[in-house]
């Protein structure tokens, strides 16, 4: 990654504009070709700095009212491998290990779930719970009461 | 009500929208449609909120520093706690949570170092503490969240 490269990122992380050509309308604003946006974009999805282009959905606005954050206390030695069955679930949009904070928070495990309703979000949960079995000590599920900002991953200008 | 058309939209390019010169005549020649259909399809979606962009979705932590916060606020205090952390340029994703820990939200930095800073100041500035979560590994599988576009 380079200087250019950073510019790409920050020109399209809010989104390209929405025109026939927008590699093009972004190539113009940075003053390269329409080539080399495209080229560096393929680049860097390649070295994984860019995940995925396309269209990103509103999960509130199509009806997923009740997202959940679930947090799981589970053995650190196994964790790689429960992380990686708990992210292949089809419902499940992000999964990460994150520190403990002993003694106010046991949890390593972190994995969202959306559903159109309580229910189908208790549903979810109930589903990765049987999936961890006895590998899990403990967990919350932790509603969002209120979205208080959001906005796509930034990086400073 | 969402058309067919955005429902294939909606579900089939939240990955693998076309790096072409036109990308949306690509989809359109996918579809069997025209380029002005799709084009205005995904007008119609953006201006209604259904998506919030199109474009690449970058790897955290690829770039800078970030990390997920937790804060034990009382509820008497939260709307400003709340407030005030919004402010924050560097601050996404900031949600009210039910739990002890009932404010949530990522804070994004050029470094470390920078990260430290930042937390400092929003504990200094709230007159609570913070309890860092940043991400250690991410079992990130590239596939699409499936979509339930039927009721």
């Amino acid at each position: 990654m380079d200087a250019i490269d950073r510019q790409i990122i920050q020109a399209t992380q809010a989104g390209l504009p929405l025109v026939a050509e927008p590699y093009q309308a972004v190539a113009e604003q940075l003053g390269i070709s329409t080539e080399q946006v495209m080229q560096r974009m393929i680049a860097m999805q390649n070295s994984g700095v860019i995940r995925r282009i396309g269209a990103v959905p509103n999960h509130y606005k199509i009806g997923y009212r009740y997202n959940g954050m679930t947090v799981w206390d589970v053995d650190d030695a196994l964790i790689d491998e429960l992380g990686a069955q708990v992210a292949a679930l089809p419902f499940v949009s992000h999964c990460y290990h994150r520190p403990r904070h002993l003694p106010d928070w046991r949890y390593n495990l972190f994995a969202m779930v959306h559903g159109k309703s309580e229910d189908a979000a208790e549903q979810q949960v109930a589903i990765i719970a049987e999936l961890l079995g006895a590998h899990a000590r403990d967990h919350q599920v932790l509603y969002s009461s209120k979205i208080l900002k959001k906005t796509g991953l930034r990086i400073a200008g | 009500m969402l058309s067919p058309l955005h429902k294939q939209l909606l579900n089939n390019y939240q990955q693998d929208f076309p790096l072409t010169a036109t990308p949306y005549l690509t989809i359109a020649e996918q579809l069997g449609v025209s380029e002005a259909e799709v084009l205005s399809a995904f007008q119609n979606l953006s201006q209604q909120n259904y998506i919030s962009r199109i474009g690449p979705v970058i790897a955290p932590n690829s770039i800078g520093a970030s990390a997920l916060v937790a804060m034990a606020i009382p509820e008497a205090d939260l709307q400003r706690v709340a407030d005030l952390i919004s402010a924050y340029p560097n601050v996404n994703h900031n949600y009210e949570r039910e739990n002890r820990f009932n404010l949530w939200f990522v804070l994004m930095a050029d470094d470390a170092a920078q990260l430290e800073t930042l937390i400092s100041e929003i504990e200094q500035q709230t007159g609570y503490s913070a309890m860092l979560l940043p991400m250690l590994a991410d079992y990130y599988i590239n596939l699409g969240f499936e979509l339930n576009l039927n009721d």
